[in-house]
């Protein structure tokens, strides 16, 4: 079974799989029964500065949306950082630091924006014996209403702000923790990094409205006929996390800086595609909030099975393997060409693939007696539509075309790697040399 | 006390709270939650096979997927639009081989989306809110008869009242519903469903029921036909096959027992054998044999002359049969009955001819039914065709201004939900045929 023990910003932990800041890690109760369960470590849920705690509404806090058979594809939270004191996190804190010294444990952290309020908070910090701390600038709701939160995380020149003064009063890593409510990803990282973060992760929730109560006719959670907008995570904002931590990996300002991936993990493959496109960890909660602790279980033995099946030994050797591989459009290679195939064995004749060719795309799939599927490669641009449409994986796969031969379609043959820079429809093309 | 070995025919061999048990809904319905989970497997397939299966062409994807968005009362309005009695198909359509033998899901994992439960949750859901979603047209002053208020007569007359049509329904028994009043398993129609459905169907308003006016005897097709603008015959098959053996008189029909059965008050009442033996191989036989058996007989057997493969009864009713403790026995025949007794010939097909091996075996029979088909009682003048009113695809008969449809009618299997088919299609032809040229 491969060693999946993760080594980042030197902080060890036996899995790659730690608690993102949330809910289930607001306190030593549930971080305890997190460990027991397996987690290789627990970014506590955000702290705020000393004094009277913050207040959570008393109405729901989160809004959902649903797939088939109702699985929870996407949830939204208004909550707020924690509203338990600070001595009492503090010292939940130290004593489980004390008790699991093989599990990496990290604070989250929010206070107002000045040097003051970070250096009253800081050595508190140290004390506890954590092994780092996350900066949270992302809170997308609440916090970000009082200059905190994604109110930091929206400007860089904050970030980078901050970040000094936390490698100024803190000795221990300091990893920024991004919202990916912003246009370009690149701009927050690169601050980040120019304060001498240690690592960046992401991505926060992102400003949501998941339904609307049509007899309320008011968003969801709706507080008292009110609602507002909510910090979305789960399986539906994995796209968006995977491509803004690709971003960063790739950037040649922030390459190398370690990212410490977050959005929508569930399973050990989520896990493994965020590490091979760079992240150096990732970071649960939505799946934990949904199924419990246990899901570790299955995320570290998939990764391990995969691990072994591929020869890795250890989690270093597939992370960033596939961030050379992430591209601009303009590098694609438009020679290549692929045709989709329908394996007759495997359909099982719902129609779908016809129905989503011949209604919204380019008719290229041809409906025969016996309800049989088949594709017309002379129409078929290989948009795979209706592969993603098949409820049968592998029923519907893009077979490629060799190099020399014929694309029906275009009536020309496949030529060698081409790209649009050089493409002669391309106004600024450049010539090759 | 009676019990199930008393000899005889004999009532009470089951408590009144075995009896319940006994009888209660097949399929127990679906809640919001099941129905939702079900209908979550619907792929919305492209020109559905399952659509295609079935005889009334329901849009069961489009239905489905309305039930998967909450909307299961516009579930029952697509389903009802195609086929009014779709409460009653829900519970007695044999499913496994129509829309969900179609269903690709039966393809992909042998388990297909059960589509008949899911119509049932929709058109429950429809009719306890007491709404009837169809409204008449304009009165066009044309007057129809429709003659049998079974499935077919009452989907005939549903859709000729839509159409503005005045409709007198006539029925020469004392309920509206055919069949499925009379003659469907008690465990597939509970709660007094046919006759909930048929009142629910006559709020479209407009139809006139006759019942005891029988074709025949209280009514000639020359005085409907002088009477109204057009007729639809949907009088269904009265009579029964006799099987033409020794001690026939001590046979009784299937269908008169499970019509008693259907109309019984208190099934503590009503006498059954203490070994019941239930002869041919249809949707019939197996009503009764299952029916005896949950009444408190002791053994139950069907016989059927041919193979397995060849009962008309579908596999699950088979199973649904077996499961309950009915022996099925395959390729006898039977030669007589007598003092308690049924003499029982193996048979044999030798070049496509079934025949008697002239091996016997003699069973305990305290009582005999028999179920191997029935037959047309009138032919009014009409052309026949294989013992049926001879139909053309639109349903029109030999003579010109007359309808049939039914199992009274050829074209199509004997089923609810063929004749509700046939009905709704003959409605469709007399109203182009009196409101055109």
């Amino acid at each position: 079974m491969a060693d999946l023990t993760t080594n980042f910003l030197g902080i060890t932990s036996p899995n790659p799989f730690w608690l993102a800041s949330a809910p289930p890690t607001d306190k030593e109760y549930n971080v305890r029964r997190a460990y027991e369960a397996g987690w290789g470590g627990v970014v506590w849920k955000t702290l705020g500065s000393e004094g009277p705690p913050v207040v959570n509404v008393s109405g729901p806090r989160y809004g959902a949306i649903w797939g088939a058979d109702r699985r929870l594809l996407g949830l939204n939270n208004i909550e707020l950082i924690t509203d338990r004191p600070l001595q009492t996190n503090l010292e939940e804190i130290t004593r489980v630091k004390k008790d699991y010294p093989d599990r990496a444990l990290i604070v989250s952290l929010m206070v107002p924006c000045d040097e003051d309020s970070w250096k009253a908070i800081l050595p508190m910090v140290e004390e506890t014996g954590a092994d780092g701390i996350e900066l949270n600038f992302g809170c997308p709701h609440g916090m970000a209403e009082r200059g905190m939160g994604a109110a930091v995380g929206q400007v860089p020149e904050y970030i980078q702000m901050v970040t000094e003064w936390c490698k100024k009063y803190y000795s221990k890593p300091v990893i920024v923790k991004l919202t990916p409510n912003i246009t370009d990803i690149r701009n927050p990282a690169r601050a980040a990094k120019a304060g001498g973060a240690d690592a960046v992760s992401l991505i926060n929730t992102i400003n949501s409205i998941t339904s609307v109560d049509l007899d309320l006719m008011a968003p969801q959670p709706t507080i008292g006929g009110k609602g507002t907008h909510g910090g979305y995570c789960g399986p539906a904002v994995k796209p968006i996390a995977m491509n803004m931590v690709a971003e960063i990996a790739r950037d040649p300002q922030t390459a190398g800086l370690p990212i410490s991936g977050i959005g929508g993990v569930t399973t050990w493959r989520d896990a493994a595609e965020f590490m091979a496109l760079g992240a150096g960890n990732v970071q649960v909660c939505t799946a934990a909030m949904t199924y419990g602790f246990k899901v570790v279980q299955e995320m570290i033995s998939g990764l391990s099975e995969w691990m072994d099946d591929k020869g890795y030994t250890s989690t270093a050797d597939f992370i960033g393997k596939a961030t050379p591989n992430v591209t601009d459009w303009q590098y694609l290679d438009l020679n290549y060409v692929t045709k989709a195939k329908i394996d007759p064995d495997a359909c099982i004749k719902c129609g779908r693939c016809y129905i989503a060719c011949e209604d919204t795309s380019h008719q290229a799939i041809l409906m025969k007696e016996g309800r049989v599927f088949e594709v017309d490669d002379s129409e078929c641009v290989a948009c795979n539509l209706c592969v993603d449409v098949c409820p049968v994986e592998d029923c519907i796969t893009m077979v490629e075309l060799p190099k020399g031969e014929l694309d029906e379609r275009t009536g020309r043959k496949r030529g060698d790697y081409a790209n649009w820079t050089t493409h002669p429809n391309n106004p600024s093309a450049q010539a090759a040399e | 006390m009676t019990t199930p070995m008393t000899p005889g025919i004999q009532s009470g061999r089951l408590s009144a709270d075995a009896l319940s048990r006994n009888f209660e809904d097949l399929h127990a319905p679906l809640d919001a939650h099941e129905a939702r989970v079900a209908a979550d497997r619907c792929y919305f397939c492209h020109d559905a096979p399952c659509m295609t299966a079935c005889p009334t062409s329901i849009d069961i994807p489009l239905f489905i997927r309305q039930i998967q968005t909450g909307t299961p009362e516009a579930a029952a309005k697509t389903i009802l639009s195609q086929n009014i009695l779709g409460g009653m198909c829900a519970r007695v359509c044999p499913t496994e081989t129509l829309c969900e033998e179609a269903c690709v899901r039966e393809e992909a994992e042998g388990k297909p989306v059960i589509i008949g439960q899911l119509q049932r949750y929709a058109t429950d859901t429809l009719m306890a809110k007491g709404v009837h979603p169809f409204t008449r047209a304009a009165p066009t002053g044309k007057s129809i008869a429709v003659v049998g208020a079974g499935p077919a007569g009452l989907s005939c007359a549903h859709r000729l009242a839509m159409k503005g049509h005045d409709v007198t329904l006539y029925d020469g028994r004392a309920k509206a519903g055919g069949l499925n009043e009379y003659g469907i398993a008690s465990y597939k129609s509970t709660n007094d469903f046919a006759a909930r459905e048929v009142a629910w169907l006559l709020e479209i308003g407009g139809i006139t029921v006759e019942t005891g006016k029988m074709l025949g005897a209280d009514l000639t097709l020359d005085a409907l036909k002088s009477d109204h603008d057009a007729v639809f015959l949907a009088v269904g098959l009265g009579g029964v096959n006799a099987l033409r053996i020794e001690g026939e008189d001590q046979a009784i029909a299937a269908v008169d027992f499970i019509e008693e059965l259907r109309q019984s008050t208190d099934l503590t009442t009503l006498p059954v054998g203490r070994n019941v033996v239930v002869i041919g191989g249809g949707m019939t036989a197996v009503d009764a044999a299952v029916q005896s058996k949950l009444l408190g007989a002791d053994t139950v057997t069907i016989a059927y002359r041919r193979s397995r493969a060849e009962m008309a009864a579908s596999p699950f009713e088979q199973d649904l049969a077996a499961a309950k403790g009915v022996r099925l026995m395959f390729n006898v025949m039977p030669t007589a009955i007598a003092d308690g007794t049924i003499t029982l010939e193996y048979t044999a097909t030798k070049d496509g001819k079934l025949s008697g091996t002239g091996e016997t075996v003699t069973l305990p029979a305290d009582q005999v039914f028999k179920a191997i088909g029935q037959t047309l009682t009138t032919d009014a003048g009409l052309k026949l065709e294989g013992g049926k009113i001879a139909v053309d695809a639109a349903g029109r008969t030999s003579l010109a201004g007359v309808w049939a449809g039914g199992d009274c009618a050829t074209g199509g299997e004997d089923l609810t939900v063929t004749a509700v088919a046939e009905g709704r299609d003959a409605a469709e032809d007399i109203h182009a045929a009196v409101m055109g040229a």
